[in-house]
């Protein structure tokens, strides 16, 4: 079961990736987009990883594409001035790197990764706050300076007069 | 009917979720091609116009729409991964005790001075 799953999803996260960059209308590509998270989400759930798969869909799927959305609406370019995109060199050569860099990774994966058997509870919301908590403690406090970073930059943007 | 529910045994929580994502899928495809298939093709002009809730659109739905909406979503996103962080932390909160306690108070206290920011600079307000 798990294996015909692992291919479903990762079959919709890429088709949904390729249509995000080959859309016209830049709605289209979000829309796309999600799909992807959805999918990714579901690959997450096959590797165990919970706690993974709720905060891509809540977080990634949920709000950081409403924010792409926004300013897909914000710059709004009316339909019939879109660019029209065609394929060019530069975009075959694009595709051709884009080959190139998929048999690299596919190539240090085989010989480096060993993908082990992740036990049932891993990825769970225990685990996660397990090591968030001792070994990645720094990480986890700085985050929060990171968001404070990005509440003051968006203000600062956004607002007419701070 | 209920005899037959409890006695499948489910061997994976995410079974479910595999089997409503199907049926939520397979439905709404459905409907789409079932109104292909059987809907009546009468079209005229006003089935072609646009429809709002039968009042007729008087200005185009495409428009600029305003900043403000940015960064509600964007304060709404950094709060929304603060609480993602709560999670794990509530889940242990016996299990670590006051220094748990203690670094959350700084997580959080760090973004309430974002929060307490945000709202001084009228961020909040809708204007």
């Amino acid at each position: 079961m798990e294996p015909i799953l692992f291919i479903v999803f990762g079959a919709i996260a890429v088709g949904g990736a390729i249509m995000v960059v080959t859309r016209r209308h830049p709605m289209s590509s979000a829309l796309f987009l999600i799909l992807t998270l959805f999918a990714v989400a579901a690959l997450f759930v096959l590797r165990q990883a919970h706690f993974l798969a709720a905060i891509q869909v809540i977080v990634y799927a949920g709000a950081v594409v409403v924010l792409f959305i926004f300013v897909i609406m914000l710059i709004n370019v009316p339909e019939n001035k879109l660019p029209l995109e065609r394929l060019t060199g530069f975009r075959f050569l694009g595709i051709m790197v884009a080959g190139l860099f998929i048999l690299e990774a596919a190539l240090v994966a085989r010989r480096f990764a060993t993908p082990g058997t992740p036990t049932a509870d891993s990825g769970s919301v225990e685990a996660v706050g397990r090591a968030l908590f001792t070994d990645y403690l720094l990480a986890f406090e700085v985050t929060s300076v990171l968001l404070l970073a990005a509440v003051i930059g968006a203000i600062a943007l956004a607002k007419k007069r701070i | 009917m209920a005899n037959l529910v409890s006695s499948i045994q489910f061997a994976d929580p995410y079974f479910s979720v595999l089997l409503l994502l199907i049926i939520a899928v397979g439905m709404s495809v459905g409907f789409v091609f079932l109104s292909q298939a059987l809907g009546p093709r009468k079209y005229d002009r006003i089935k072609y116009s646009v429809y709002e809730c039968g009042v007729d659109p008087f200005t185009s739905a495409s428009v600029r729409v305003s900043v403000k909406f940015y960064l509600v979503a964007l304060l709404f996103l950094l709060f929304d991964l603060e609480t993602a962080f709560l999670y794990p932390w509530a889940v242990l909160f016996r299990d670590l005790g006051l220094f748990g306690f203690i670094e959350m108070t700084i997580f959080v206290g760090i973004l309430l001075v974002g929060l307490v920011y945000a709202w001084k600079k009228g961020a909040l307000d809708w204007q």
